[in-house]
């Protein structure tokens, strides 16, 4: 049972598919309020473990809970407390951004939606091209449209895929406020995963580092610094995927 | 920082707010794009035109035609209420696949019941912009007022949209699980249906073991029922009521089928993916 505070929580979870095994077996809890931070090159399991949370994936065993509920049996007791931003998927391109903002809005149970779309286009600079087709948009826009939808509901949980991956520096650095903005006055638990190291040690309170579907390290930012002594989480990061040991405490160990 | 309180919350009920905006989200795409809504009028009207024609010119060469005026228009007008209301359904649904957008639709609130809801809803308003328009032309050129029917047109069109939205169903329940490698079943599987549903001839034309076949699909029983208001004036209410029984256990059928691929879907991640 996962402490009364946990918002999110994996217990021996195991995906596997048919070419081969994605997640083995991991175990852990997010605090509610926290920012966690998930990284791991690719193919290490990321991608997987956030479908499995947000119920798009059953887990081949084990248990993944979400505010209480088991994903994805129970999923929409919590759907409509939940959302997310992942460039894996699009918006639907002919529909001007109002229109899908509206759509969403609707679908999420946003309650004054013209209210709450103007809100947001304010928050993400989006007055400019409210009325202008969601495809005709450059990258950019597209990520800062994306990361309104997936403010709209105000959620409780919130699951971003490389949330900045195509924004120039002044963008990304303004979309990391925002979203520190709004942890802080929602309370939000916001599980991010990303390559962008630095990002990663800006905004998370805690980093679980995974490699070939195991979590082969947890710790806060800091922490792993020490625990590694390294000056900067991508040092972290290299020593993780290439198999170089922590400081004290080898890797091997920890996967074993 | 306060971390909030998540007080237990019960699922929320079946929502005509979400089926309402999956409604809009399509009537904005099909307003949004004139060759959709082109496309929904133009085969329809050159499939009744040609048909129209023929049949004026068997009918002045052959008695039995000219009896049974309005049968090859009739016939062409419901086969094409069957087909569009199933390529209706299911090009909806398509629409999320080539938009990328199922990902969004599957992580947000809206349940299965209320997805259907809402291509059903969206099958009958595509059929709606498509026939209409094609209706009125058959009265222009073939003096064929499919509305003259009346309260036999209102039963024919129930069991014929349920058919096609059972069928609708469970293509893209096959096309949720299996990727967009199935997509060419949309278009093509109501083709498998048109020789056995008997659309321009009798049942009894078919050889004898593929008699049970015809019967067991109810458009059959519709085509049977549409020749024999035209040819005999007769309104065969048996045949209605069984094909309102077949419709009923193909479309719980196709349903259950549904939410078992998706359940498939879910356990073999293809909700991630839409390609191939």
């Amino acid at each position: 049972m996962p402490p009364a505070d946990t918002a999110i929580s994996l217990d021996r979870a195991v995906k596997i598919y048919k070419g081969g095994t994605a997640v083995s077996g991991i175990s852990f809890d997010i605090a509610a309020g926290s920012v966690t931070g998930l990284l791991g090159g690719n193919g290490a399991g990321k991608t997987t473990t956030i479908a499995m949370i947000m119920g798009l994936v059953t887990p081949t065993s084990g248990s993944v809970t979400v505010l209480g509920a088991q994903m994805p049996r129970q999923r929409h007791r919590v759907l409509h407390r939940l959302n997310f931003e992942s460039p894996y998927v699009d918006m639907p391109m002919r529909l001007t951004v109002r229109q899908n903002l509206t759509v969403f809005g609707k679908l999420y149970g946003v309650s004054d939606i013209s209210r709450r779309i103007l809100d947001l286009a304010a928050q993400f600079d989006l007055n400019a091209f409210l009325e202008r087709p969601t495809g005709k948009l450059s990258a950019g826009q597209k990520t800062r449209v994306s990361l309104a939808k997936a403010l709209l509901n105000h959620p409780e949980v919130l699951l971003l895929d490389e949330p900045t991956a195509s924004l120039d520096p002044d963008t990304a650095d303004w979309v990391r406020a925002e979203l520190m903005k709004y942890r802080h006055e929602r309370g939000a638990t916001i599980l991010l995963a990303s390559h962008n190291m630095a990002e990663v040690e800006r905004l998370c309170d805690r980093v679980i580092m995974m490699k070939r579907g195991q979590i082969v390290d947890d710790a806060p930012p800091g922490q792993l610094l020490a625990r590694y002594g390294r000056e900067n989480l991508e040092e972290v990061f290299l020593d993780i995927a290439r198999g170089r040991g922590r400081a004290q405490d080898p890797v091997s160990e920890i996967a074993s | 920082m306060q971390p909030r309180h998540y007080p237990a919350s019960d699922a929320i009920a079946f929502s005509p707010q979400r089926i309402f905006a999956m409604v809009l989200r399509y009537w904005y795409l099909l307003r949004s794009s004139w060759p959709r809504l082109f496309e929904l009028i133009y085969w329809p009207a050159v499939q009744m035109l040609m048909w129209g024609f023929l049949q004026l010119y068997v009918s002045e060469n052959a008695g039995f035609f000219a009896k049974a005026g309005g049968t090859f228009i009739g016939a062409v007008l419901l086969w094409d209420i069957l087909f569009r209301g199933q390529l209706g359904f299911s090009i909806s649904f398509l629409e999320e696949m080539w938009a990328r957008n199922m990902g969004n639709l599957m992580m947000s609130p809206l349940r299965p019941g209320e997805f259907i809801c809402a291509l059903m809803i969206m099958s009958i308003v595509r059929l709606a912009i498509g026939m209409v328009p094609v209706t009125i032309l058959a009265i222009g050129f073939f003096d064929f007022n499919l509305y003259s029917l009346g309260f036999a047109l209102a039963v024919f069109f129930m069991n014929l949209i349920l058919t096609s939205w059972a069928v609708g169903i469970l293509v893209s329940g096959i096309v949720l699980r299996n990727g967009m490698g199935a997509e060419s079943m949309a278009w093509t599987i109501m083709f498998l249906m048109l020789p056995l549903t008997c659309v321009y001839y009798p049942v009894s034309i078919l050889p004898a073991w593929l008699q049970p076949v015809a019967w067991m699909l109810p458009p059959t029983y519709v085509f049977e029922g549409m020749r024999a208001l035209l040819i005999d004036h007769v309104f065969r209410a048996d045949l209605m009521i069984w094909a309102f029984i077949l419709n009923a256990a193909y479309f719980v059928a196709a349903v259950i089928a549904f939410l078992a691929l998706l359940r498939s879907a879910r356990a073999a991640g293809s909700l991630m993916q839409t390609g191939e």
